[in-house]
C-alpha cells in the first residue's frame, strides 16, 4: 500500500521534472534546427522544429565569408582569456589578503569590499568617470574593465573559504621553514584552494563569455572590438530598426544583413564553447551556485 | 606598543597588503569614484564642463523626474515584476528541488545538468530564442500555433498587454534551474532519520513533504526570499532590454528603473533625468536592501548578512 503511493509519486515527479526539462531545452532545440534550415524555407514557413527542407547553408557562409563573424568570435575568446586571468589573480590575492588572522584593519577592509555589494552609484556616473575621465570609450579596456574585473560576491566566497580551509598550522610551518607570504601563498595556499578557484574562475569565465552590456555601452563606433555578444546585438537592433522603420526606399538594407539561419548559426557558436565545456564543468557549477547559498 | 615592535607588525604584513592593493584601487575605481558621481544628479549636467563643473540644480531634475508620467511606470514595473519572480520562482524551484530529491539520484543529476543550462546563456541569444517564438512574420507562436488554431497572428513586440506574462515565463525559464539547486542542497542535507522515523509510522509521500521537508526548508527559504526582496528595487537589464528588444511600443510593461536609465543616458540624452533616476535607484535600493536585513535578523540571526 504505502510502496504503491510511493511509485505514484515517484512517477508524478518523474514527469512533472521531464516537462521541466523539455521547456528547457525546446528553444535550444528550435535554434539549433533553424541555424540548420534553408534560409528560404524558414522565410516562407517561420521557425519550424521539423522544417521542410534542411541545409548548411548558414554554416558554409560562417566559414567562408564570415569574416566579421569570425573576428569577433576571436575577440571573445581574447577577451575572455585576458579577462579571467588578470580578474582571478587580482580577485584571490584580495581575498587572501582579507582572510589572513590577525592582519591590522581586517574588519575595515572586508566592509570595504562588502559595500560595494549594497550601495552603488550605478550606471551614470560609472559611465561619465569610464568615458570622461578614463577614455576607455572604443578600447578593448571598455570590454574588460567596468563592473567585470573584481566582484565583491566573488571575494567574501573565496575568503570564507580562505578561512575554513586552510588550516592555519601548515601556513606557519612554511613561513617557519623560511617561506615569504608570498611563496607560502603562491605554493601552498593556491594549490590547496583549488575547489574554490576553479568555481569563481568558472562564474568569471561565463560572466565574461557572456557579456554585451560594456560592448553596448562603451563600443560604438570601433565595431571590429565587436565580441560575439555584441555582433549578436547589433544585428537585433538593425532588424528591430528596419522592421519598424522600413520604408520603400530603405528596404534594400536588408540586404546587407545576414540572413536569418545565418544569424541563428552565429547564436548557436556563441553558446557552442560553453556547451562543449559543460558537460566537464557541470558538477564545479552546481557547487559553486550551493557555495553561494551559505553566508560569507 | 613599542616603535619597534608596530615596525616589525607593518613588515609582517606588508606582503597582504600589497596582494590586496590591486584589488581594492579597483573597487576604489569602478566602485567607489562612482558613488560620489552620483552627485550629477543635483547639477545641469553640461558635458563641456564635467561633472565638477556643471552648474547646480537643486532638485530640479528629480522634480521633472516625478512630474513624468515614467517615475511611476518605471518604479510600479520594477517592484511589480519583482514581486512576480519572487511569488513564481520560489514557488517553482522548491517544487522543482522537492522533486529532485524524491526521485533516483542518477535521474535526479540528469534533470539538473539541463535545467541548469538556460542560466548559462548570454540574455543577447535568449532575446534570439525569444525572437524566434514571438516574431511576428516567422515566429513559431505566430506561425504554427495560432495558424493552426486558425486565429490571427499577433504582432507581439507592439502588443504591451502580453509582455507581463512573457517576461515572468523568461525569468523563469532563465533563473528557476539556478535557484532550485541552491534549494536542492539544502534538502538533500536533511537528516534522513526524520523521513525514515516517519515511513515507520506509515507516512506517504505528500506527508513527509508536508510535515518534514517544508518546516526544515522554511528558513532556506526565508533568507532567500529576503535577499530577493532586498533586490526589489533592481532589475536584470538584460531581461528587460534585450528579451523586448528594445521595443518603444512596449515600454508601458516593460520599462524598468535599469532600462530607462539607460535609454535616458545613452539614446535620448536626457542625462538629468537619467541621473535623477539611477540616484533614486541607489537610494531606496539600499534602503530597501538595510531593511531586508534588519528583518532577517529578526527572524534568524544567522542569516543576516551584516
Amino acid at each position: 500500500m504505502n510502496s504503491k503511493r510511493t511509485k505514484g509519486f515517484l512517477a508524478f515527479a518523474n514527469i512533472f521534472l521531464s516537462l521541466d526539462v523539455i521547456c528547457c531545452i525546446i528553444p535550444l532545440i528550435l535554434l539549433v534546427v533553424s541555424s540548420f534550415t534553408d534560409n528560404t524555407a524558414l522565410i516562407r514557413n517561420g521557425y519550424q522544429f521539423f522544417p521542410e527542407k534542411f541545409s548548411l547553408d548558414a554554416y558554409k557562409y560562417l566559414f567562408k565569408s564570415g569574416g566579421v563573424i569570425m573576428r569577433a568570435y576571436g575577440m571573445s575568446f581574447v577577451v575572455t582569456g585576458l579577462g579571467l586571468a588578470v580578474s582571478l589573480t587580482v580577485t584571490t590575492m584580495l581575498a587572501y589578503a582579507i582572510s589572513r588572522p590577525g592582519i591590522p584593519g581586517k574588519r575595515f577592509l572586508t566592509f570595504y569590499v562588502f559595500f560595494t555589494m549594497l550601495f552603488n552609484g550605478g550606471l551614470v556616473p560609472t559611465y561619465m568617470m569610464y568615458t570622461g575621465t578614463f577614455h576607455i570609450k572604443n578600447t578593448i579596456w571598455a570590454l574588460l574593465i567596468p563592473n567585470l574585473l573584481v566582484r565583491a560576491y566573488y571575494i567574501m566566497l573565496m575568503r570564507s573559504y580562505f578561512q575554513t580551509s586552510l588550516p592555519e598550522e601548515i601556513l606557519e610551518a612554511a613561513s617557519i621553514d623560511g617561506a615569504s607570504e608570498f611563496q607560502t601563498f603562491y605554493k601552498v595556499s593556491i594549490p590547496m584552494s583549488k575547489p574554490i578557484i576553479a568555481t569563481v574562475a568558472l562564474f568569471t569565465m561565463i560572466l565574461y563569455w557572456n557579456d554585451w552590456q560594456n560592448g553596448l555601452y562603451y563600443i560604438t563606433t570601433k565595431t571590429e572590438l565587436f565580441t560575439i555578444q555584441n555582433l549578436l546585438n547589433r544585428m537585433i537592433q538593425e532588424i528591430q530598426y528596419l522592421s519598424s522603420n522600413v520604408t520603400v526606399g530603405q528596404s534594400t538594407d536588408l540586404s546587407t544583413l545576414p540572413s536569418t539561419s545565418v544569424r541563428m548559426a552565429i547564436a548557436v557558436i556563441g553558446i557552442l564553447p560553453i556547451a562543449i565545456i559543460y558537460p566537464f564543468i557541470q558538477n564545479n557549477f552546481a557547487k559553486g551556485i550551493t557555495l553561494g547559498a551559505v553566508k560569507g | 606598543m613599542t616603535k619597534g615592535k608596530k615596525k616589525s607588525k607593518v613588515r609582517r604584513y606588508l606582503p597582504f597588503y600589497l596582494m590586496a592593493l590591486p584589488g581594492l584601487a579597483y573597487l576604489f575605481i569602478n566602485n567607489y569614484l562612482p558613488m560620489g558621481g552620483l552627485i550629477i544628479a543635483f547639477k545641469n549636467y553640461s558635458a563641456r564642463k564635467g561633472i565638477w563643473g556643471s552648474s547646480w540644480a537643486g532638485l530640479k531634475n528629480f522634480k521633472f523626474l516625478f512630474a513624468t508620467s515614467d517615475a511611476w511606470t518605471i518604479t510600479r514595473n520594477t517592484l511589480g515584476y519583482n514581486i512576480a519572480f519572487i511569488i513564481c520562482g520560489t514557488v517553482l524551484s522548491v517544487c522543482i528541488a522537492i522533486l529532485l530529491s524524491e526521485v533516483q539520484a542518477r535521474a535526479a543529476k540528469l534533470y539538473q545538468s539541463v535545467i541548469l543550462l538556460p542560466h548559462l546563456i548570454s540574455w543577447v541569444i535568449i532575446s534570439y530564442l525569444v525572437f524566434a517564438f514571438l516574431s511576428a512574420e516567422s515566429g513559431f507562436i505566430n506561425n504554427a500555433i495560432l495558424k493552426a488554431l486558425g486565429k490571427e497572428g499577433i504582432s507581439w513586440y507592439s502588443e504591451a498587454k502580453y509582455w507581463p506574462v512573457i517576461i515572468v515565463i523568461v525569468y523563469l525559464w532563465q533563473s528557476t534551474g539556478y535557484t532550485s539547486i541552491t534549494y536542492y542542497a539544502s534538502v538533500v542535507g536533511f537528516d534522513r532519520g526524520y523521513y525514515e522515523a516517519a515511513e515507520l509510522e506509515g507516512a506517504g509521500p505528500w506527508q513527509k513533504i508536508r510535515y518534514i521537508t517544508l518546516p526544515l526548508l522554511r528558513p532556506t527559504i526565508i533568507t532567500m526570499v529576503m535577499l530577493s526582496i532586498g533586490r526589489i528595487f533592481y532589475s536584470d537589464f538584460g531581461l528587460f532590454y534585450q528579451v523586448p528588444m528594445n521595443s518603444g511600443s512596449i515600454y508601458s510593461t516593460t520599462n524598468v528603473i535599469d532600462t530607462y536609465v539607460y535609454r535616458g543616458l545613452l539614446q535620448q540624452g536626457n542625462i538629468g533625468m537619467s541621473a535623477a533616476a539611477g540616484l533614486y535607484q541607489s537610494v531606496v535600493g539600499f534602503i530597501i536592501v538595510m531593511l531586508a536585513n534588519a528583518v532577517t535578523r529578526k527572524i534568524d540571526k544567522d542569516s543576516a548578512f551584516i
